[in-house]
């Protein structure tokens, strides 16, 4: 009896789920992420991004029923109901494919308008079967199977679902990457490397090997921890300091060869990571610890730049001040400092959104002052600052080369770390951190509100200025199209999917949110797609970002939450 | 002439058509316990957020050991010796204890961030000195041991008792307590009643109560001020208020007034 009023109850939610994977899968086709992606193969021949992006929406939905037990009652049930969604979601692609069929016999096609259902999308749909309805009744099986499969996975116990999971997740992070790894091994292997990676993803053999190894790893993980506590519970107090000495000394190594392990590409990828961590870890002073929403902090990033162009730069005609580039760096932080200050005076009393507005205004007001006829003769108005030099150092030309630069950059990451570090753990940290919690108690208890906030601007400025000034330095140019306004959404973006307030993760996220992107360069084109698909899932799934900090953490869930993690 | 440490002349605060304290006369001896009560609503936070430069002035003035406090922000009112607990616990949830009561030592460090950046010897002895004087504060409020607990994580009465911790870490020459006992039970009321007693008697701080529980206002006040509708209406030792027939008649009405003794005291 209870069985049929739940499945009348059920019905109409599993029809949605079902048509809403559908429409995924179908947005995703006709705004071309399928085809764009279907040459980024994570195992050669068996599985690429594209494929993967179609099987995700029906994969998702199936899960969606036992997550939210809405069929609880029955096994059957359920996969009924699985497969019921699964078919859904193949329902939109269906009649997008048989409205092109129709449209075809009256001599027109869908790619009038839409531009991306093209015969490769077809080919792709309908897994190459030239035959429309046996392909079509072949991407329903797969589909209905693909809901199937999504139910069967949360029946696992919950050990399972984890081991399979990171399985999954790993080796599709090693396939999409394959053409990383290609290029950091190919000097070790040379010619043999063709049998674990073919056209920059896992070849199968890999892949199976790849597989059995992680889910052996995550197998026996908690067994190793435990061990290793154990053994790290043997050592004495030198013996662990040693231990810890030594894994740091080691970890500065590996960042000090870095760029000798990568190529001269991808050293160049990590220095635009760098720049991006550098800038994340100074707006996060004002963000994450002060509390104060800055959304024009692009205008460092551009002081910095125009600073350093202006006084370096080495115009062929003789006219620029010609400067060395270790002279201006300082020069660029205090000018981006001087901003910061004279900025941040007129707009502390402010508060939340209205500092975010106002601050947002100034990223502008810097953007139009940079195009500006009347600041041309200084900084080139919209031909911006040619003739940069790359910086010497004892009259050496090393860093055309970005693998030197790279060192400049991670100095300066390094530097700013200290710094925050520094910070975080003092008078000064507690004051912002007081601001954040409750500005009037802060006052209260004697902090001076203007100043500590304008000291928090004008320090996260600095960070933002040295950023600006090594990059001018770096693409020996600076054009005013290069600050707008999403600069300061991509850094505010950094801070927040890598975790508010944590430095592991604004690098995390800077990784994440800036290097990926240029490994995978298909996603250029969907780029800004992808962040709000990303933004919002966080905001949902992870407030916290990926590597949250501790007191995040206990803003969004509660002390007990944080303690007791069980 | 009595010494006074806080003299209130005439002050006034309007907002809008609302005149929350109304030409009010008030002044404090120095080293002695005052307590304000009065119905909900009769202006007595207001009051408190008047002398703490939460609110500004709209006229009057108030005189703290000689100087001026109308005019001046809330952090220079804290560094002249005043500071506050507040009606509805306002701790920095997310800060542990020990740095919480760090923060409300503010008013008294020096260090600076470039100091902390270049981890010059001054600003290191400076923090270990502020974290043991928060840690003495800890267990003069009772709390030894639990400086490093989240400070929400403390029970309610703790937490209270957290606030004053804070307070007193400005070495205040006047500590205002708004309602330090609502929500106690009568075991912790008494704790807390001997603990205000403690901070005048081995502190030497002056204290300034709004407390609505009669017997702590009874039992520790040496002088009560009665405010209704922003205006004093009585002031006096306890005996004398718990007599005063328009108390009554502002706690209880008019009719009850006529016909009921006291029966505030308890």
């Amino acid at each position: 009896m209870t069985q049929s009023v739940h499945q009348k109850n059920d019905w109409p939610v599993i029809i949605r789920i079902g048509l809403l994977a559908g429409i995924v899968a179908l947005y995703v086709s006709v705004v071309g992420m399928v085809n764009a992606f279907n040459t980024r193969a994570i195992v050669d021949g068996v599985l690429n991004v594209g494929r993967l992006l179609l099987m995700i929406p029906p994969l998702f939905a199936g899960q969606y029923i036992v997550r939210k037990k809405l069929v609880s009652l029955e096994i059957s049930q359920q996969f009924l109901a699985a497969a019921a969604i699964g078919a859904l979601a193949a329902v939109p692609l269906t009649i997008l494919l048989l409205l092109e069929a129709f449209f075809q016999g009256l001599g027109s096609s869908l790619r009038e308008v839409f531009v991306n259902v093209s015969p490769a999308l077809q080919e792709i749909l309908l897994f190459g079967i030239s035959s429309l309805p046996v392909g079509l009744l072949v991407m329903i099986a797969v589909s209905t199977t693909l809901g199937v499969v999504g139910t069967l996975f949360y029946t696992l116990s919950a050990r399972m679902q984890h081991i399979i999971g990171r399985v999954l997740l790993y080796t599709i992070l090693i396939g999409l990457f394959g053409e990383l790894f290609t290029q950091i091994l190919r000097p070790v292997l040379g010619n043999s490397l063709r049998y674990l990676f073919r056209s920059g993803a896992l070849t199968p053999a890999l892949a199976i090997v790849v597989i059995l190894v992680i889910g052996a790893l995550v197998w026996y993980w908690p067994t190793i921890q435990i061990r290793q506590e154990a053994w790290a519970g043997r050592q004495t107090e030198t013996q662990r300091q040693q231990f810890q000495r030594g894994r740091f000394a080691l970890s500065i190594l590996l960042l000090l060869a870095l760029p000798w392990i990568l190529n001269t590409f991808l050293s160049d990828v990590m220095n635009t990571v760098g720049l991006y961590i550098m800038m994340g870890l100074g707006l996060n002073i004002a963000v994450g610890l002060a509390g104060l929403l800055d959304l024009g902090y692009v205008t460092n990033y551009a002081v910095g730049a125009y600073v350093m162009g202006v006084l370096t730069a080495q115009p062929p005609d003789g006219s620029g001040a010609g400067l060395s580039f270790w002279i201006v760096l300082p020069l660029c932080i205090l000018a981006a400092m001087f901003t910061g200050f004279f900025f941040a005076l007129p707009v502390l009393r402010m508060r939340g959104d209205y500092l975010a507005i106002a601050t947002l205004g100034f990223g502008e007001i810097i953007r139009v002052l940079a195009i500006s006829d009347w600041l041309r003769p200084i900084i080139g108005g919209a031909q911006g600052v040619l003739y940069i030099p790359k910086p010497t150092l004892f009259g050496l030309d090393l860093f055309n080369d970005p693998r030197f630069m790279y060192y400049i950059i991670l100095a300066g990451c390094l530097l700013v770390l200290y710094i925050i570090w520094r910070l975080n753990n003092s008078r000064t940290g507690r004051k912002w951190m007081a601001i954040r919690e409750d500005e009037d108690v802060a006052e209260a208890m004697g902090i001076n509100l203007v100043r500590t906030k304008v000291l928090a601007f004008t320090l996260s400025a600095a960070a933002g200025g040295l950023a600006g000034g090594i990059l001018a330095a770096k693409l020996g140019t600076v054009f005013p199209q290069s600050f707008s306004v999403f600069v300061s959404i991509n850094v505010l973006a950094v801070i927040i999917v890598g975790g508010m307030g944590s430095i592991p993760g604004i690098i995390v996220g800077a990784i994440v949110l800036i290097g990926l992107p240029e490994l995978l360069r298909e996603f250029n084109e969907y780029r800004q797609l992808i962040y709000g698909a990303l933004l919002v899932w966080m905001m949902l799934q992870r407030p916290e970002g990926l590597i949250p900090s501790a007191v995040r953490r206990r803003e969004l869930y509660g002390v007990e939450a944080v303690e007791d993690p069980k | 002439m009595a010494d006074y440490l806080l003299e209130a002349r005439s002050i006034k605060k309007q907002f809008g058509g609302l005149i929350a304290v109304n030409t009010l006369d008030f002044f404090i001896e120095r080293g002695s316990i005052v307590s304000v009560i009065g119905p909900n609503g009769a202006g007595k936070t207001t009051f408190f957020n008047c002398i703490t430069g939460f609110y500004q002035l709209t006229e009057g003035q108030i005189l703290f050991d000689g100087k001026r406090l109308d005019g001046r922000a809330a952090d220079e009112i804290t560094k002249l010796g005043i500071s506050r607990t507040f009606q509805n616990i306002r701790l920095f949830n997310n800060m542990t204890v020990i740095e919480n009561i760090m923060v409300g030592q503010e008013a008294h460090l020096r260090s600076t961030w470039w100091g902390a950046v270049l981890n010059l010897p001054w600003v290191r002895k400076e923090d270990e000195q502020s974290e043991v004087r928060a840690r003495e504060l800890l267990s003069f409020v009772g709390l030894k041991g639990k400086g490093d607990h989240i400070s929400s994580s403390l029970p309610y009465g703790e937490q209270r008792r957290l606030e004053i911790a804070r307070a007193l870490a400005s070495k205040p020459k006047l500590i205002l307590l708004d309602e330090p006992t609502a929500g106690m039970n009568p075991r912790e009321t008494a704790e807390t009643t001997e603990f205000i007693r403690r901070l005048r008697d081995e502190l030497g701080i002056s204290v300034l109560l709004i407390e609505h529980d009669m017997r702590v206002v009874m039992g520790i006040s040496e002088k009560i001020t009665v405010l209704d509708y922003g205006k004093k209406i009585a002031e006096g030792l306890p005996h004398e208020i718990q007599a005063n027939p328009l108390v009554i008649e502002a706690y209880l009405g008019r009719g009850a007034a006529a016909s009921a003794k006291i029966e505030i005291s308890d």
